[in-house]
């Protein structure tokens, strides 16, 4: 297989073995997960302004009080590399192309020069926390495989759509290949591992928001 | 697998719903829950991770619930839970988590994590591996009555004594009275001026009011070892006497499990709604400020702090009524640093101060509560939990710090004046 070929083959049956997977995989893990259900509280409510399942969905990104002086590379690296993934994924022009030809949905870019800067930025938010998660005792106490794996599976299809951008390491044919490879990869695994946290994250701060709302309390 | 840690593993999978599935699927490792928990912050050790604490039953929960789980479990490529580990488990389960709640509110994805760790305890109570101190706690309360063995000739001899000193009567069993007021064996031996407090309240007030002689005590040892056959026993006794009575109200004492076990997970235990309110004594006495009916002389003019009990202020949504009624009584009223919502818990609640082993951990962790109070150098620290006053005087002893610790409803009481608490 030469590199058209390979390029060809991400495009095409890799992209789709991908999506089709992870489409599936989320699916069935919402169900897997939700469908466990809860039992009713039967214990009178009180009701509170702010104290319910949506407000805690918004107010848990903003961090509590005294919480980024403890940890500040948690929330300053963590904000940093979300929202940076959030603008690389969704705002570069190629890729809401990718999204038009899918979905027939699109939206306005950014330019490329800004891009690339936050794509830098990401990289370097991913690495200091990289470098976090090994110093610090807690987090390198509770890291397992999954985190180092799915810390590498998240990078990479960073680096490697900045690389083929910047047409540096590899022909841009091979690194854009890799690119979308990488991403393929990211795609299968998501549903299966912590990553899967982008689609819990809603209902886990819902139900955290509506079980202590339930006694008026605002979490 | 033994009998009992085939009994443990059957009762995690039972409590496993929704909410824990997603939030096991949010972790993503990040710590910041050790950040909240003081056994942590005040040791230093990883260990003592909230998330962490619960790693036996996310096993569990991965190898029963999900498909990944359930194909290694297959391939015998996952590591099964043993009698062991949760005997392990149970110095974090146990003496190092007090069910504060501080970890749930700061998880960045939202995980419930005390919610976990209190379903978690029924399993770990099934399969034997709840500590003996608060299983002592739970046998007596549901052989004698209460978990200090406190019998209804003491509550008597107490009412007694009450109505002697305070010169107003104490009704036993009244039918059709508003309030029925609810006891800890702790305020029956150790902190008797609560009763005295009470009559003083409610003949200012003019409300009736009455004992029960079939349900005085409120705490529930069995919520707090996680037993929930003990801890519906417990509260059934109080929903029988508040029926029977055809009481409006049901007053949680100062104890802040009592009015969780009450106020929250009562209903839930004996699985239908309650025909009467539940309230705790400070949000009755709130009421009753906002209603014009505490009436109050003097203040008092020494530096005085109040400590946020975690079941009453973040666990129960009771923060601003305490800081209302203190402004009432005390001319010199300061906040410790994260006071209110964020309070730090005492270190023995949730069951922990009945654990003999845990008291060196108990009191390694009362530093956190050592630097709060250091921050305000308070005269005098007044609380609304009995237990949390227990493990308070108990830490500030050992620290050589000399800071008398008050009920928030006695020291209120002192200020009703006299004449009219005499009819």
């Amino acid at each position: 297989m030469n590199e058209l070929q390979f390029l060809t083959w991400v495009r095409g049956t890799g992209l789709n073995i991908a999506v089709g997977l992870f489409l599936l995989g989320v699916l069935w893990r919402l169900i897997e997960i939700y469908s466990l259900g809860r039992k009713k509280d039967l214990s009178a409510p009180r009701h509170v302004a702010g104290a319910s399942g949506w407000n805690t969905v918004f107010r848990r990104s903003i961090p509590p009080e005294g919480m980024v002086k403890r940890s500040p590379v948690s929330y300053l690296g963590g904000y940093a590399f979300h929202i940076g993934l959030a603008i690389v994924v969704f705002l570069f022009a190629p890729h809401i192309k990718l999204i038009q030809s899918l979905t027939g949905l699109s939206w306005p870019a950014l330019p490329s020069q800004f891009i690339d800067l936050v794509a830098v930025v990401t990289l370097a938010a991913m690495v200091v926390v990289l470098a976090d998660r090994i110093n610090k005792p807690v987090k390198r106490f509770l890291s397992t495989f999954e985190d180092w794996f799915t810390w590498t599976v998240t990078f990479l299809p960073v680096l490697t759509g900045w690389l083929a951008v910047r047409h540096l390491l590899f022909p841009y044919t091979t690194m854009l290949a890799l690119h979308i490879l990488s991403v393929e990869i990211l795609l299968v695994v998501l549903p299966f591992t912590k990553l899967f946290h982008a689609f819990t994250v809603f209902g886990s701060r819902w139900f955290n928001g509506a079980v202590n709302g339930h006694k008026g309390v605002a979490v | 697998m033994s009998a009992t840690l085939e009994k443990g593993v059957r009762v995690i999978k039972e409590v496993i719903d929704a909410p824990i599935a997603s939030y096991f699927n949010s972790c993503v490792h990040c710590g910041l829950c050790a950040e909240a928990c003081l056994f942590y912050t005040e040791t230093g050790d990883p260990k003592y991770t909230p998330i962490h604490k619960l790693e036996p039953m996310r096993r569990i929960y991965e190898q029963e619930y999900t498909l990944l789980g359930r194909l290694k479990k297959m391939a015998g490529l996952s590591k099964p839970v043993t009698d062991a580990e949760l005997k392990e488990w149970q110095e974090l389960v146990y003496n190092s988590c007090t069910l504060c709640g501080r970890c749930s509110v700061v998880c960045p994805v939202g995980n419930d994590i005390v919610y976990m760790v209190r379903k978690f305890r029924e399993g770990m109570s099934a399969s034997g591996n709840a500590p003996d101190g608060i299983k002592g706690a739970a046998h007596r309360t549901v052989t004698i009555g209460s978990p200090m063995g406190v019998k209804l000739p003491a509550v008597k001899a107490q009412m007694k004594h009450v109505e002697t000193d305070y010169g107003i009567p104490i009704p036993l069993d009244a039918e059709g009275a508003e309030y029925m007021v609810m006891l800890s064996s702790m305020e029956i031996i150790n902190f008797p001026e609560y009763l005295g407090a009470i009559a003083k309240i409610m003949q200012q007030a003019g409300k009736s009011w009455t004992l029960c002689s079939t349900a005085f005590e409120a705490t529930n040892a069995g919520m707090q070892i996680g037993n929930s056959d003990i801890a519906r026993v417990i509260v059934s006794r109080i929903v029988d006497g508040a029926e029977r009575l055809k009481v409006k109200t049901v007053i949680s004492p100062e104890c802040g499990h009592a009015y969780t076990a009450l106020r929250w997970e009562g209903a839930n235990l004996i699985g239908r709604p309650f025909t009467f309110e539940v309230k705790h004594i400070i949000e009755v006495l709130g009421e009753f400020q906002e209603q014009g009916l505490l009436k109050t002389d003097g203040k008092e003019t020494d530096r005085l702090t109040f400590h946020d009990p975690c079941q009453l202020a973040r666990r129960g949504g009771v923060i601003k009524q305490p800081r209302n009624l203190m402004n009432q009584v005390a001319a010199n009223f300061v906040e410790m640093p994260d006071a209110g919502f964020m309070n730090w818990c005492c270190g023995g609640g949730g069951g922990a101060s009945a654990i003999e082993e845990g008291e060196e951990l108990r009191l390694e962790a009362f530093k956190k509560k050592k630097s709060q109070l250091e921050a305000v150098k308070p005269d005098r620290l007044v609380t609304a939990c009995a237990n949390c006053r227990i493990v308070l005087e108990e830490g500030l002893e050992h620290y050589q710090m000399d800071i008398p610790v008050v009920g928030l409803t006695e020291m209120i009481a002192e200020h009703i004046p006299e004449m009219e608490a005499k009819p």
